[in-house]
């Protein structure tokens, strides 16, 4: 059962159209990656995915429901969580902190409420903390718990972004470049993740990325991208062995 | 050096962090419950000035320093609780009512005026606050029947619990009335930031395209956070004006409002604790200028009073080394104390070395 359907989606800015008539289908439980040469469209996908972008064109139907039409923060409480390519942490909050607002989405009280203290707010308040430890647990991120982002290595940022998205107790989980500006040792630990949220946590992930190596070796799918339109499905053995995209990546070849 | 070890979630919840912060702050309000006994009656007038200019930062900072939303005109709703309060005292209503409509009056104002102006950010914000102001300052004038006109209004003696309140007569009483309402805000205030209200206000500031993307409804939490900013900062325009005994349109001139973002920004942005520190100097700071003029022309006979201007150009002196050397405020300088004593000898000179930050209403988003 495909849990997450593309059909038709395109977008123009002004005169260029960055995706134009993109269709896939992402199967629950599977790691789904697009690929394609820079500026072919794969981040503005996902940014029409969590709404952020509006479509001129074409559906987006997540878990039997049309979200084409929702506004960006109803997105995440449906179970649609994302990372993006330059990190957006909450950069003078602590590591704990930025966790919690990727639980808002679940937030149980309201402002009024919150603003007396309650017993519910303090109960709820214990229970957000709980299910956030578990993914703290998950990513092994207890040394940096209390540490403000903006001193935090780049590596370890990278991962607590992807904490916070899975925070939000997400079905599906976008990963924009995971793996870029990290060492081979932190794209290994990334791999190990991405396997994990696959496995253990039932997640399903649409990820871009260049590394053809993490690519290969956690994707089940692969779609390749250029110029906002597809290119080639399969596995990314079958994609990258596609002429046209080898085309779109080096150009073609010199006729003698 | 102190090491606290953390053992249970509640730790992190609480206000208090064990029992030294908590008795810190214990003596803290001993000896403010004490300072009548203490202080003389100008100087406690100065203290309830000190705690009036406190409560209308704590507003400020809620917009500015924690959702990130920079305001120039919040003396405009201080002029709003202010003759919101009197008006309604005028025509019969006890304090404590016409206090509650102060908040609830300002805080519904700014929750209308939020949507439309909350849109803009940065420097277009900044001068749709300001032309608020200004606006607000000419209604004072044409709005008679409740501001008294170019006259402005009395403040009539406050009966509360069958007792006279008066600034002049029980400036003692006038004082906790103060130190009581100022506490009551600032353990809400707290109450919000550390719980998923507060915790949106600051994604909101830190990145509003990821806000969005957690589930925060990025115009909602804006909307709530600049009421609840005009509701405390109507809140200290009501007292203001029974601490001032009169108020025309004069006392909320668009000088208060930059006043007032000097004052949260002197403070520290984005800490309670500014909110504070900024109030204290900009009460105190003319006393201190005043007693060291005096004291120069006593003993060395040097007249400062005679160039005039020169407590606001200290006043901006001062601004302009806060900007440049400590960008976070008498917070940041404060904090490094602390964690001076707490290391002591193991403090090193980098620790705080500032990385690029400010503002970030200009993001992209």
């Amino acid at each position: 059962m495909s849990l997450l359907q593309v059909k038709d989606l395109s977008i123009s800015f002004g005169g260029v159209k960055a995706v134009d008539g993109v269709s896939f289908e992402v199967k629950a439980g599977e790691v789904f990656t697009l690929v394609g040469p820079n500026g072919a469209g794969k981040s503005t996908i996902f940014n029409l995915i969590s709404r952020l972008y509006e479509p001129s064109a074409g559906q987006i139907i997540f878990d039997g429901q049309d979200i084409t039409g929702l506004p960006a923060h109803d997105v995440a409480g449906l179970g649609i969580a994302r990372t993006f390519q330059n990190i957006e942490l909450f950069d003078h909050s602590s590591v704990l902190q930025n966790l919690l607002i990727g639980r808002h989405c679940r937030r149980q009280t309201r402002w009024f409420e919150e603003l007396l203290f309650l017993p519910k707010v303090r109960r709820s308040e214990r229970e957000q903390r709980l299910l956030v430890e578990e993914v703290i647990d998950f990513l092994d991120l207890a040394p940096y718990r209390d540490k403000l982002i903006a001193g935090l290595p780049y590596g370890v940022r990278k991962v607590v972004e992807i904490a916070r998205a899975l925070a939000s107790e997400p079905k599906l989980i976008l990963l924009d470049e995971p793996a870029s500006g990290l060492s081979v040792e932190e794209t290994q630990n990334m791999a190990w993740w991405i396997e994990d949220m696959q496995k253990d946590l039932g997640l399903t992930v649409l990820m871009v990325e260049h590394d053809m190596s993490l690519v290969s070796r956690v994707s089940d799918r692969v779609l390749a991208v250029a110029e906002g339109h597809p290119l080639a499905m399969g596995t990314a053995a079958e994609v990258q062995a596609n002429p046209k995209v080898i085309e779109a990546y080096l150009g073609t070849e010199a006729t003698s | 050096m102190s090491n606290r070890f953390k053992s249970r979630y509640d730790d992190d919840i609480n206000l208090f962090e064990g029992r030294w912060h908590m008795a810190q702050y214990a003596i803290l309000a001993a000896l403010l419950l004490a300072a009548p006994w203490v202080l003389g009656n100008y100087y406690l007038g100065e203290l309830t000035a000190v705690l009036v200019w406190s409560l209308a930062g704590l507003g400020l900072m809620l917009i500015s320093g924690h959702t990130g939303q920079v305001s120039l005109g919040h003396a405009a709703f201080m002029a709003i609780g202010a003759f919101t309060n009197l008006a309604l005292m005028q025509r019969g209503w006890h304090f404590l009512p016409a206090l509650l409509a102060s908040a609830v009056t300002s805080g519904v104002a700014g929750a209308v005026i939020a949507r439309p102006i909350l849109r803009m950010s940065g420097i277009y914000l900044g001068i749709a606050t300001l032309a608020l102001s200004i606006i607000v300052e000419d209604v004072s004038i044409m709005a008679e029947p409740v501001t008294g006109g170019v006259a402005g209004v009395f403040a009539p003696p406050i009966s509360l619990f069958g007792m006279e309140i008066d600034r002049y007569a029980t400036p003692e009483a006038f004082y906790y009335l103060c130190l009581g309402v100022l506490v009551l805000v600032t353990l809400g205030y707290l109450n919000l930031l550390r719980s998923a209200s507060g915790r949106s206000f600051l994604a909101v500031r830190d990145s509003e395209v990821s806000a969005r993307a957690l589930g925060v409804n990025v115009a909602r939490a804006k909307t709530l956070a600049f009421s609840l900013s005009c509701a405390i900062t109507g809140l200290a325009g009501a007292l203001y004006a029974h601490l001032a005994q009169a108020v025309n349109y004069e006392s909320f001139l668009v000088l208060i409002s930059i006043t007032l973002l000097l004052q949260v920004v002197i403070g520290g942005l984005g800490s309670v604790h500014g909110a504070f520190f900024g109030a204290i100097v900009v009460v105190l700071l003319p006393q201190v200028i005043a007693i060291a003029s005096d004291y120069l022309d006593n003993t060395a006979g040097i007249q400062i009073a005679a160039y005039p201007g020169l407590d606001t150009a200290l006043f901006a002196l001062l601004i302009l080394l806060m900007v440049i050397y400590e960008p976070r405020g008498l917070y940041g300088v404060w904090f490094k104390v602390r964690t001076w004593l707490q290391l002591f000898p193991l403090y090193r000179k980098g620790m705080f070395r500032r990385t690029r930050t400010y503002l970030k209403t200009e993001r992209q988003r």
